[in-house]
């Protein structure tokens, strides 16, 4: 592991030209590594998502995360942010996807940059994830605790639609790590994702922790479960260094 | 009448000189809580969009305490004097 990194807020370029305020880590004097784009969870481009983006630093990634409620709502806290948002029936998919591709690129041409790009995100970043690993090209994608990608729950906001469509366009292997408790999604639903990756012949591996349930990576809540994010975590360095290689 | 939540409700206090604004909005929903320490709540946005998403008053309820508050409401409304409202 490195102990230098580097943080700070960048200003990157959206796909669609926006420009947005995101998230930088970088591990310090490492002369080649992978990137990965962080996308925050519904509470926000918060505290505790950016310490994440420090995380994957501190493992030799250079991370990446855009704020998704930065067109709307440019220098707010960040719940007061995510509820702008939610009045406003969410953020849609296609800017997500637009910021995404965005900070990939972002990431693609830092120095050191080895040209390998992954993806992962939290909740309804975990959706987020999936999307993007179907709408762009990455090198690896990991869903953590997504819900509405099978089935949209009663009073989501209006932006979400189901994903399940869209498995036959998943550009990469998908790393899939959820609760057994959690109802959004539940067991039943992520089996249901399995067997449509399955069917398109797409790499995939999930984990369902026992005793976990939704959130169970997030160490500020009720539902941080150390066993499965533990667990959890050393699942996805195996995965990225398979997937992103070249690491510091 | 006094509300007061048995668990451990989130939401903030605002400061500031901007302690009182016009409201436009209301958004009530459940979803995961930014600050309450449960997985749901029930949420309660007070806004005015038009003033910028700080212009929110927010608080994160247990189920219980957002029947407490809607009951308690009804209650005023119910034994107000005839015409004050």
């Amino acid at each position: 592991m490195n102990d230098t990194l580097t943080a700070e807020t960048v200003t990157m370029r959206s796909r669609d030209g926006a420009e947005i305020e995101a998230y930088l880590a970088r591990p310090d004097g490492a002369d080649s590594y992978g990137g990965v784009v962080v996308i925050h969870h519904l509470p926000g481009y918060d505290s505790s998502t950016k310490e994440i983006v420090r995380k994957f630093a501190a493992n030799g990634y250079a991370a990446l995360m855009p704020n998704l409620y930065y067109r709307d709502s440019p220098g707010a806290s960040p719940d007061d942010a995510a509820a702008a948002a939610r009045a406003k029936g969410g953020v849609p998919d296609d800017q997500v996807v637009n910021d995404v591709a965005g900070a990939a690129e972002y990431l693609r041409s830092l120095p050191g940059a080895n040209g390998k790009v992954g993806v992962i995100g939290y909740c309804s970043g975990g959706r987020q994830s999936f999307l993007s690993a179907c709408s762009l090209s990455f090198d690896a994608a990991v869903d953590c605790y997504g819900g509405a990608v099978v089935r949209v729950p009663e009073g989501a906001p209006a932006s979400m639609k189901p994903l399940i469509g869209l498995a036959g366009n998943l550009s990469c292997p998908l790393l899939g790590l959820f609760g057994a408790d959690d109802q959004f999604p539940t067991p039943a639903e992520t089996a249901e994702l399995s067997q449509a990756l399955d069917e398109h012949g797409k790499a995939h591996e999930f984990h369902t922790f026992a005793g976990a349930g939704h959130a169970f990576f997030s160490v500020d809540r009720g539902s941080y479960r150390v066993d499965a994010a533990v667990e959890g975590w050393e699942m996805v360095w195996a995965f990225f260094g398979q997937h992103l290689p070249g690491k510091a | 009448m006094h509300l007061f939540d048995r668990a451990r409700p989130g939401g903030r206090q605002r400061e500031g000189r901007e302690r009182l604004f016009r409201l436009s909005e209301v958004s009530v929903y459940l979803d995961h809580p930014a600050h309450a320490l449960t997985d749901h709540t029930l949420n309660i946005d007070f806004l005015n969009p038009a003033r910028g998403p700080s212009a929110r008053v927010a608080v994160e309820l247990t189920a219980d305490t957002a029947r407490a508050l809607a009951r308690a409401i009804d209650t005023a409304l119910d034994t107000a004097p005839p015409g004050l409202v």
